[in-house]
């Protein structure tokens, strides 16, 4: 789960990490407020929506008047801001963060994260900070410094010390870079972070300290635990029908094509959407359902699928080993039932009572296409949805 | 011959008494799994299927000499069973459940570092040696005893390969499901070396995903160490970046770990890489003639 800056800078400031001053708005109105009560000459406004990017999008503004504030706010909000991670329809702005301006000397990287390969979590640095940390990592590698943490005895002084001594920082600096660290580190373990990224981290005029911009996501296996953290989710800035689906207890994730695809299993979910384009058609999302797939939960699968008015054609794969094919195939003659389905559908089940699901799908009176393996369910469904 | 588990293999259930476990464990004894016991903490005593249940792993280990477990522990508590597992001194740990927080998995991995202890998943269909031993969630009958190893970090997609291997008349000497999370147990590279070494397994099925660099790693061991032909399906060309497609670890980050990268390392080394999930079985059988 992804949280907005204003949010990730409060909780990095409770565990005492330097941030700039500034305040939340959503109408113009408040946004002029918000600025008078910061009482400074300048501030930079930045668009709150789950995407980074935001800088080169016109998504973050530097003013130095009231009126300058109400004419950005005025600009920002209530609309969309498409990025280069947001996709075409870019993500609401919602509330814009009002924040002193900071005289800086440089500019840090700072982040966080579970690395795969070391299994540890891993402090990455840079002194190339406020760029494309990827494209740092890409053109000049020897910039960027990993700490590994060993999860036993945890962050130690000493890796704090190595982090600051490579950004070449001074005298208290040094301490204040080891406090920085320690409550990165603390949010991650206490708040089951999955990143927290920091960047840029400046060094200001006046040799401080202070986190320009942040980024945390949260490991969505342990926010059950976190109430206070799932308080903060903006459902707003995440896709309505992914939402919906996760409610069912289902993986939908939508993409641009017209062919729609409800599979069994993650795996098998991706295989299926890449056979759909190997055989010349556009998989319009993916779709897991689930290792537990319930008459009810395969009919959510259908209407979400259904509500992209883009699907011409659905595929549906199935394997059956826990999930039974003859219950998916119960489930998808009710579901077509009740979205009283018009575009065609071609099944494969294959498995655990493969048999008896083709049985009931053959004696339903539904206009289903039973497929003998996937590579004909693929070429059927790429021919349907072409209308042929 | 096989790897990891076999016929006098004796394994126990952890989380006998749940839903899950209980009807997976069923599925287990059918298929002639040397299953002994269960654990559950707070109901040790009771039966269940015959099997006598136990309030804690050592216990089950002191009384049945058990060797292997089964985890179906809901996800909060699972990295506590898999510790436990392992301070029992459980050689093969395969843990089944989905959804365990990443930092409880960082301490279970820093602990099996230094462990005679393997642990096979989370969020993994399980281990089989078809004909002996089925600890996991796979439907047994679509497999059949024989030559080829399977290693998959996909349940469903497993199935696909076992599936084609034997209708190819090739069978499985052991199939592993190494799971969909970012942090988890034994990893490509663990499986394929102990695939190479096994006099049984002729040739070897890998099934990735994107996400990750574990097949990258594994290519690298592949051109000094294995000689059996390897047939290899990476699934995710059509996954757009930055999306958790279904598994943890499926998962776009920053450009790496995708599909078209993990097939150019195979493929530089010799591994050949169908495009189709479907070819599978045919690629592998024309490797071995």
């Amino acid at each position: 789960m992804n949280i907005h800056e204003y949010q990730a800078k409060q909780i990095l400031s409770d565990y005492g990490i330097p941030v700039p001053v500034g305040k939340l708005a959503s109408t113009v109105e408040e946004a002029k407020q918000c600025a008078q009560m910061l009482e400074r000459n300048a501030w930079v406004l930045k668009a709150q929506i789950h995407a980074g990017g935001r800088g080169q999008a016109g998504g973050v503004h530097v003013v130095d008047s009231f009126s300058k504030i109400a004419e950005v706010s005025h600009q920002l909000l209530g609309t969309r801001l498409v990025t280069k991670q947001t996709g075409d329809k870019g993500l609401p702005v919602n509330s814009v963060w009002i924040e002193e301006t900071v005289a800086l000397k440089r500019e840090f990287y700072l982040s966080v994260l579970v690395e795969r390969v070391s299994e540890k979590l891993v402090f990455i640095v840079s002194e190339a900070g406020g760029m494309d940390i990827e494209e740092v990592a890409l053109k000049t590698p020897e910039k960027i410094l990993s700490v590994e943490v060993n999860p036993i005895v945890g962050l130690q002084s000493y890796q704090c010390r190595r982090v600051a001594y490579a950004l070449s920082l001074k005298g208290e600096q040094i301490r204040i870079m080891e406090r920085i660290m320690r409550g990165m580190y603390q949010v991650f373990i206490e708040k089951d972070a999955s990143q927290i990224e920091i960047n840029p981290l400046v060094e200001t005029e006046s040799d401080n300290l202070l986190a320009l911009d942040a980024k945390i996501t949260f490991d969505d296996n342990a926010l059950s635990g976190h109430s206070d953290i799932l308080a903060l989710r903006d459902r707003e800035q995440e896709d309505i029908k992914e939402n919906k689906a996760q409610g069912f207890g289902l993986n939908y994730i939508t993409l641009s094509g017209n062919i729609g695809c409800m599979v069994n299993g993650a795996g098998l979910a991706m295989a299926t959407m890449d056979l759909v384009k190997l055989k010349g058609g556009e998989p319009a999302n993916f779709l897991d359902v689930g290792g537990e797939a319930t008459a009810a939960r395969v009919t959510e699968a259908f209407k979400i699928i259904l509500s992209d008015e883009q699907v011409k054609a659905i595929l549906v794969n199935i394997f059956g080993g826990i999930v039974q094919c003859d219950m998916i195939a119960e489930g998808l003659i009710i579901a077509i039932q009740e979205v009283k389905m018009t575009i065609p559908i071609v099944v494969r089940l294959e498995g655990t009572n493969a048999e008896l699901g083709r049985q009931l799908l053959n004696n339903s009176g539904l206009s289903v296409i039973a497929a003998e393996d996937l590579e004909t369910a693929a070429m059927k469904v790429v021919d349907y949805a072409e209308g042929i | 011959m096989s790897i990891l588990i076999n016929q006098s293999t004796k394994v126990i259930c952890q989380g006998l008494t749940g839903k899950q476990g209980l009807f997976h464990s069923q599925q287990a004894l059918a298929y002639g799994t040397k299953l002994v016991a269960g654990v559950t903490p707070g109901r040790g005593g009771e039966q269940h299927l015959g099997l006598t249940v136990f309030d804690s792993v050592q216990e089950a280990v002191d009384l049945t000499a058990a060797d292997a477990t089964m985890i179906y522990v809901p996800a909060p508590f699972a990295a506590d069973a898999i510790l436990e597992a392992e301070e029992a001194g459980i050689k093969v740990i395969v843990c089944i459940t989905e959804g365990i927080p990443i930092l409880h998995m960082l301490k279970v991995k820093a602990v099996l570092e230094n462990s005679g202890s393997v642990l096979i998943g989370p969020n993994c269909p399980g281990i089989i040696t078809p004909g002996e031993c089925k600890i996991g969630i796979m439907s047994g009958d679509i497999h059949l005893p024989g030559k080829i190893g399977i290693v998959s970090r996909s349940g469903t997609l497993t199935y696909e390969a076992v599936k084609q291997t034997t209708q190819q008349g090739l069978g499985q000497s052991t199939c592993v499901g190494i799971g969909g999370d970012p942090i988890h147990g034994l990893r490509f590279i663990d499986v394929i070396k102990l695939f190479e070494e096994d006099p049984v397994t002729e040739g070897i099925v890998m099934v990735g995903e994107i996400g990750g660099s574990e097949e990258e790693e594994v290519a690298d061991y592949i051109a000094d160490h294995v000689s059996k032909p390897i047939v290899g399906y990476i699934a995710g060309i059509t996954a757009p970046p930055g999306k958790r497609m279904g598994h943890a670890g499926a998962i776009i980050t920053g450009g790496k770990g995708t599909a078209e990268g993990k097939i150019a390392a195979l493929s530089a080394v010799g591994v050949d890489v169908v495009r189709s999930p479907t070819e599978i079985g045919e690629r592998i059988k024309a490797r071995l003639s």
